[in-house]
């Protein structure tokens, strides 16, 4: 059997490894749809909102 | 009279995705910092702290295993109170809120599962056991699952947010069962020993390290849940402006631009 050290190394490696995880795939998720609204924005599309503001002004 | 609109005023305010967002902007790297000095804390206080005179230094696992259990549960907790913000008042935000909380609950209850088996194997012999702690933090683990696997199934998240909430609070009767099924049930697992109606058995050489490492854990998942709320808003925004795209191209090609094509130019 393992060192009970093991146990406690694993148990923080994987939390660690888990926490770390989630924050990556949240920062690229982030990133990924702030590129696509940036790409619409370019291609001359509006939210309904912004252009009703736009029209009246 | 004057009351109940100032109040309104100010829920419908918060409601606003675009206030949201740039609350959330101005209060997320606060939380972020909070987050990464009490993990620092805690981690140092978890291992500065003295061994258990009978588990020896499995004892650390559990600065891990119970504020991720916990977690694991207030997770659920805070989506319940989403679902009624979906159901009841059809808060705006309160569907974006549940369903950016799945995969932080989903990833908290895995290690609460982890960490109980690697701490499980050396202290009780054994990895895993059916018993009802055990097996009701499992179907915790399903539940977030099948919610995150609802919500792949319904292209349209407006569909989704009415069936999910339900679902939500239907699986919430699992939380009271997982929290009393040490008293109410003979399990492997050990009673309660922080959250006792007389107070905390643990010595406070152990408890300290414990409590701050939670606080950690607790400012660890808002963070991570106000970042997973904002990609949320930003990935309907996106869904929303392609759909109003393709309705003026089909507009233009039926009705010459007449739904809206010539509006947005």
């Amino acid at each position: 059997m393992m060192s009970h050290e093991a146990f406690v190394f694993i148990s923080y490696a994987a939390t660690a490894a888990v926490l770390l995880g989630l924050l990556a795939f949240t920062l690229a998720d982030g990133r990924a749809r702030k590129r696509e609204l940036a790409e619409l924005e370019a291609q001359g599309i509006r939210r309904r909102s912004q252009a009703v503001q736009g029209g009246k002004s | 009279m004057t009351d109940t609109t100032v109040s309104q005023g100010w829920f419908t305010g918060l409601a606003n995705p675009t206030r949201f967002l740039a609350l959330s902007g101005k209060l997320l790297p606060w939380l972020a910092a909070a987050s990464a000095i009490t993990l620092v804390v805690g981690l140092y206080m978890s291992f500065a702290a003295p061994e258990d005179y009978q588990q020896g230094i499995t004892v650390r696992i559990m600065f891990i295993h119970v504020p991720a259990a916990w977690l694991a549960m207030m997770c659920y907790s805070v989506m319940a109170v989403a679902a009624l913000g979906t159901l009841v008042w059809r808060h705006p935000l309160a569907d974006v809120a549940a369903k950016s909380a799945l995969p932080i609950g989903a990833a908290f209850t895995f290690l609460s599962l982890l960490t109980g088996s690697l701490w499980g194997r050396p202290m009780w012999g054994t990895w895993w056991v059916w018993d009802a702690r055990l097996t009701s933090v499992f179907v915790l683990f399903l539940m977030y699952l099948g919610l995150m696997a609802l919500h792949k199934a319904m292209d349209d998240p407006a569909r989704a947010a009415r069936p999910a909430a339900v679902l939500t609070l239907v699986g919430f009767i699992n939380i009271p069962i997982i929290k009393f099924s040490v008293d109410w049930w003979n399990t492997l697992h050990q009673p309660a020993s922080v959250m006792r109606l007389d107070g905390p058995t643990i010595h406070p050489t152990l408890l300290y390290p414990l409590l701050v490492m939670a606080i950690s854990f607790t400012l660890i998942f808002f963070t991570l849940h106000f970042m997973a709320m904002r990609n949320e808003i930003l990935r309907r925004r996106v869904q929303a402006m392609r759909r109003q795209a393709a309705q003026s191209i089909g507009g233009g090609a039926i009705g010459g631009g007449a739904i809206g094509g010539g509006e947005t130019r």
